[in-house]
This record gives structure tokens, sequence and C-alpha cells, in this order.
């Protein structure tokens, strides 16, 4: 693990939070970002309660109709309208990933954390157990389970089983840097003024990991956004007549050229969600862990 | 050298033993490969029902099955891994998952292989105009390009792709590009050099497709490693010896630019896997992917076991090849 943590050892010094802030803040494509993301999310939240048509079919809706006053995105064969269905569909799209994110991340850590704090025969089990976990594709291991529930999966089981699987990589990141910190002093001056096992791995080495990890997981938000919008491409997420991006692009998948209001919507709203995301999630890395920066000055 | 890769691959076979327990106990729990029979209309006899069971051999025990499946001790003899056997399929007795196995295996090689061929072919060469001219447009570009490639959907692209060839057919009033399926309908009467024509222009828009996932990740790896290498004191020191511009490039710089990559390329080859399923969805191929989909979809617990296996397998070959070639890019480290 090359991981290292230089600046952030002993618990943060008063005033780094500012430092983070200000350099993010310098970073302007992550602060594009951010504006979008909140942008996209009141779009997809706030979207619904405002707009007339939700992502149901309706008797009122004509067919197929292009866009227009009535129907700014235009119209399904089967009578929804477009516009509705985005805002769903993202809405469905955002809350899987951040579950994702929220659980994988508290798992990965906890887990990584504990695998570098004790080391030795612990650290061989838990960290074998993510070799195990990580020998196949995630998209791939995510379908075969997903899929294989008869019925409806909702978007919460989505995310569960997306969650169980993602989790594998922040551990690997957090183990790292666990590894290094747990030989600093501040540690051995906790455990020294008689700090449990459990203190030393919550109150002491995950706040110092924070860094990583924070960068870790946004990534993590991209990814789930892509596997869960595939798995619902390939029919084994978010079912019918609740929609998702990717049921989206599922529906549309050979009206490019034909009906193009149906199929660029939900491609291009996965595209920049989840580019916001990286922006973000690039910044993140810059004023956090400034010697992983992929732009170097 | 040789006993490196042996005991590297001692060291996966226990990983692989667990990854199949685990996969196997999760499938068992999830699906019911009976359900598909069970809702038939009109119901079928309970004989039937029995008999598919004993097929399948669900009237055993979770742990006596995987055992069976492993090994194929106490089996009909179309079961057992460990003799090359995947076990029975619900398609019916005739169905034989190996020789489609095998069948599709060659389709979807074909196509990761040109894929990541491609993709590595392009990632080094935008990575490294990146790096030499930091801070440029065509840098500031082919970031972004990059991020872009990041963030698309594979199957949203692939999708946009396959709909671009039809249209270009359309627009051309011939078939440029072949757009469905991995060769013709027919390739009878086609002699050897006619079917590889064939088999190429039905892989150009998949490839195209398929390559931006590497492709994304691993340019911008390329880029941060060509930088470092670039703003190090022996590539200087190489040209204050007066080297030639070129010669430092290549033989100097790249060369130790190209090991973070090739780590990071083993672990992409999973993801270039998974991309395959929506691909050959997308483009209604006969390969590994869509065999998962369909396997998936009628909870055909061997064949996606099997499926599993062959996918994990690939991915620790991959890692291994990553370690070796370590050894070819960077002389310091040696295989004891």
């Amino acid at each position: 693990m090359s991981e290292t943590v230089r600046d952030g050892a002993p618990p943060p010094p008063r005033g780094r939070l500012r430092t983070v802030a200000a350099r993010f803040a310098r970073h302007r494509p992550a602060m594009a970002g951010l504006a979008a993301l909140a942008a996209l999310v009141l779009f997809a939240f706030a979207g619904p309660l405002l707009w007339t048509w939700d992502h149901t079919v309706s008797g009122e809706i004509p067919s197929s109709a292009p866009p227009g006053p009535e129907h700014p995105l235009g119209t399904t064969s089967a009578g929804n309208d477009v516009l509705g269905q985005l805002m769903r569909g993202m809405q469905q799209t955002l809350k899987v990933a951040f579950t994702v994110t929220v659980l994988a991340t508290v798992v990965g850590s906890v887990w990584g954390a504990v695998a570098g704090y004790f080391r030795g025969w612990v650290d061989a089990v838990l960290m074998r157990a993510v070799d195990v976990l990580l020998i196949v594709p995630l998209l791939v291991v995510v379908a075969a389970v997903g899929g294989n529930v008869r019925g409806g999966t909702t978007w919460y089981g989505v995310a569960l089983v997306i969650a169980a699987f993602a989790w594998t990589p922040i551990s690997r990141v957090v183990r790292g840097v666990v590894l290094s910190l747990r030989e600093q002093e501040f540690v051995e001056a906790a455990r020294a003024a008689g700090a449990s096992h459990a203190r030393i791995v919550f109150r002491h080495l995950l706040p110092n990991a924070a860094g990583p990890i924070i960068v870790a997981a946004t990534l993590l938000i991209a990814v789930a956004i892509l596997v869960e919008a595939a798995m619902s491409f390939l029919g084994f997420g978010i079912q019918a007549p609740d929609v998702s991006l990717g049921l989206m692009v599922q529906h549309a998948k050979t009206a490019a050229f034909t009906r193009p209001w149906l199929f660029y919507p939900p491609g291009l709203a996965i595209v920049l969600i989840a580019l916001v995301i990286n922006f973000i999630g690039d910044g993140l890395r810059d004023a956090l862990d400034p010697r992983q920066a992929m732009v170097r000055s | 050298m040789l006993v490196f890769v042996i005991r590297r691959l001692l060291v996966t076979v226990p990983v692989l033993l667990a990854a199949s327990m685990f996969s196997f106990a999760l499938i068992d729990v999830t699906g019911d490969p009976l359900a598909d029979l069970l809702v038939q209309q009109p119901p079928p006899s309970q004989e039937v029902i029995q008999a598919e069971r004993e097929r399948l051999y669900l009237d055993r025990p979770a742990y006596e099955r995987y055992w069976l499946w492993l090994t194929g001790i106490g089996g009909n003899g179309d079961i057992g891994l460990l003799q090359g056997e995947f076990g029975p399929s619900v398609q019916g007795p005739a169905f034989d998952v190996g020789a489609e196995v095998a069948a599709r295996m060659g389709v979807t090689l074909r196509l990761v292989a040109a894929a990541v061929l491609l993709a590595l072919g392009l990632a080094v060469a935008t990575g490294v105009v990146s790096a030499m001219r930091q801070y440029s447009v065509v840098d500031h570009t082919l970031t972004f390009i990059g991020f872009l490639a990041l963030a698309m959907p594979t199957f949203w692209l692939g999708a946009l792709i396959k709909e671009a060839g039809v249209w270009a057919n359309g627009q051309l009033g011939t078939t440029v590009f072949s757009t469905i399926g991995a060769s013709a309908a027919d390739t009878r009467g086609m002699d050897l050099w006619e079917r590889i024509a064939d088999a190429g222009g039905h892989l150009v828009l998949p490839t195209v497709a398929l390559m931006l996932t590497g492709y994304a990740a691993w340019s911008r790896y390329q880029r941060t490693a060509m930088l470092e290498v670039l703003n190090s004191d022996y590539v200087r020191l190489a040209h204050a010896k007066g080297l030639r511009r070129r010669t430092v490039m290549r033989r100097h710089a790249l060369r130790t630019a190209l090991i973070p990559l090739t780590s990071v390329a083993a672990v992409t080859i999973a993801e270039i896997l998974a991309g395959t399923v929506l691909i050959e969805t997308v483009f209604q191929w006969r390969g590994m992917g869509t065999l998962l989909v369909e396997a998936v979809r009628t909870s055909d617990a061997y064949v996606l076991m099997g499926w599993l296996m062959l996918a994990g397998t690939l991915v620790v070959l991959a890692n291994l090849a990553a370690d070796l070639l370590y050894g070819v890019l960077d002389p310091r480290i040696r295989y004891e």
C-alpha cells in the first residue's frame, strides 16, 4: 500500500478545514460541478412537485409526440411525459447512488481500519475476504444476484445489492492509510492513556483518514450511478412502472435517430451527473490529498 | 520466474475456491431454477417437476450440491467443474453448457482483445502527448475527453453508435457498417479470408463502444505517470548528456511511465468484461455477455456459476500477466 498521509497525522490542527475549503474553492471545475450537482438534485427532487405530469402513463398524454409547449421533452408511445419520467428517473438513480455510497463507505472504512489497525491474522482474514469479493467484476456479480431475485426490485433493494459488493475498494484505501497512521505518536499516546481499541479506531484513526475516504466515496457515487443504470438497462434493476435512467435508455435504445427526444435526455442525464461528480471528486482530491493530485502544478 | 508463476497461481486457488462457495450460496439463496417451470401454463404435472428437480440435482441439500458441482462425484456425468463439466442447464438436457461456452468464448475474447489493444494504444499515445504538452489546448481537450469518457454509460454510447451505423447505412443505401451479430447470418460458402473480413467488419462498431471504458481510465494514468517521469532527474540527465529527444522519450521516459499502466490495465480488464455484457446486448452478439444475461433471466444456476468462475479466472490471469510485465519493464524487479 503506497498511500501515505503526510500532512494530517496528528488530530487535524485548527483551520485545516478552512485550508481545504479554500483549496477546493480555487478548483474551478469542482466548484462548477458542485453548483451543477445542487441544481440537478433540486431538479430531481423538487421538480416533480412543481411539474404537472409524473412518470406514469396517462390517458390525457398524446402518444409519441415530439417536444412542444405542453410536453417540453415530448412523450413516449405508451403515453408518458418524458420530462416527468426524467425527473423521477434521476431521483431514483440519485437515491440509489447516495444510499450505496453511504453504506459502502461505512462498511468499507470500518473493515479497512480494523484490518490495518490489528494487522496479523485479522488483517489477513479481512483482506482475503476483500480479494474474494473483488475477483468477479462488480456489474456482473450485481446483475447475477440482483437479476436472480424474482419479482420487482425496489430502488432500495438495488442499492443494497450494489452496496454489498461496492465497498471493497474503499476498505483497501482505508487499510493503507491506517497502516501508516497507527505507527504515529498520537496513536501511541492514546494507547498509553488507556484508550480502548474501539476508541482508537473510531476517534483517532478514522477521522484522520477522512481525506482519502471522502475522495474515494465521491468517486464511488459516479461508479454507483453507472452500475445502477447498466443494471436497469439489462432489466435487472428498477422495474416498470417505476423508472430509472437506465430503464429509459433501455426503452429508447433504437430511437436515437427516429425519436431522439426519448434517447438523449436519460443518456445525457447519466453523463452529466457522473461528469459533475467526477469533477467534484477531483477537486476534493486536490484539496485533501495534494500528493495524489491528477493535475500537477 | 517459473517458480514465481506457480506460487502465484497456487495462492489464487483458495481465493477462487472461496469465491466459488460464496457465489454458489448467493445464487442458491436468491434464485430458484424451477421458477419458470412452476409458472408454466398449463401447470406441469407433479412428475415432470420432480424429474426436473432431480435432473438439476435440486433434490439434494445445497452443500452436497456444491461438492457435486465442484467434483462431479456422485452425479450423472454432466456435472463437476474439475472434470470439465459445467452442470445441467434449465434449458433442457440437450443444452450442452460446455459446448455453448466454447462457442461463445471465442467471439467474446475477439471483442475484448480488439478493445483492449485499441484502448491501450490510444491511451498511451494521448497520455504521452498530454504530458509533453502539459496545459496546452491539446492537453485540456484530451483531459476533458477523458473525463467525458469516464462518465459515459457504455450501453448508451453503444446504442448511439449502433443507431449511427444503421442511419449511415440508410443514407448510403448499402450496408457499410454491420450492426447486428458477431458475423453474417449465413457464413456458408465463404472462404477463410471472407470469413475473417466478415468478422472484422462486425467487430468495428462494438469495439469502438467498448474501448472507451479502458481508454478513459488508462489515458489519465498514462498522463500522470509520464508527467512524473518527465520531471525526474534521470530524464534531465539524459537530455543533458545530449541524447536525442526521441531516444530520451522512447527509451528512457516511456518505458518507465508504462509501469503504473500495467497494474491499472489488469484491474480494468474486469470492467471491460462487464462492458462486454452491455455491448453484446446492444449489438445482439451471441457471446459470453449475452449468455450471462440469459442465464440470469432463467435463473440458470450452473451456467451462472460457470460464468463467474471463468470471469474470475480471467481476472486472476490478467493480474498475473501484469506482474510479469513489471519485470520486463522495470529491470529492478526480479522474481526469485
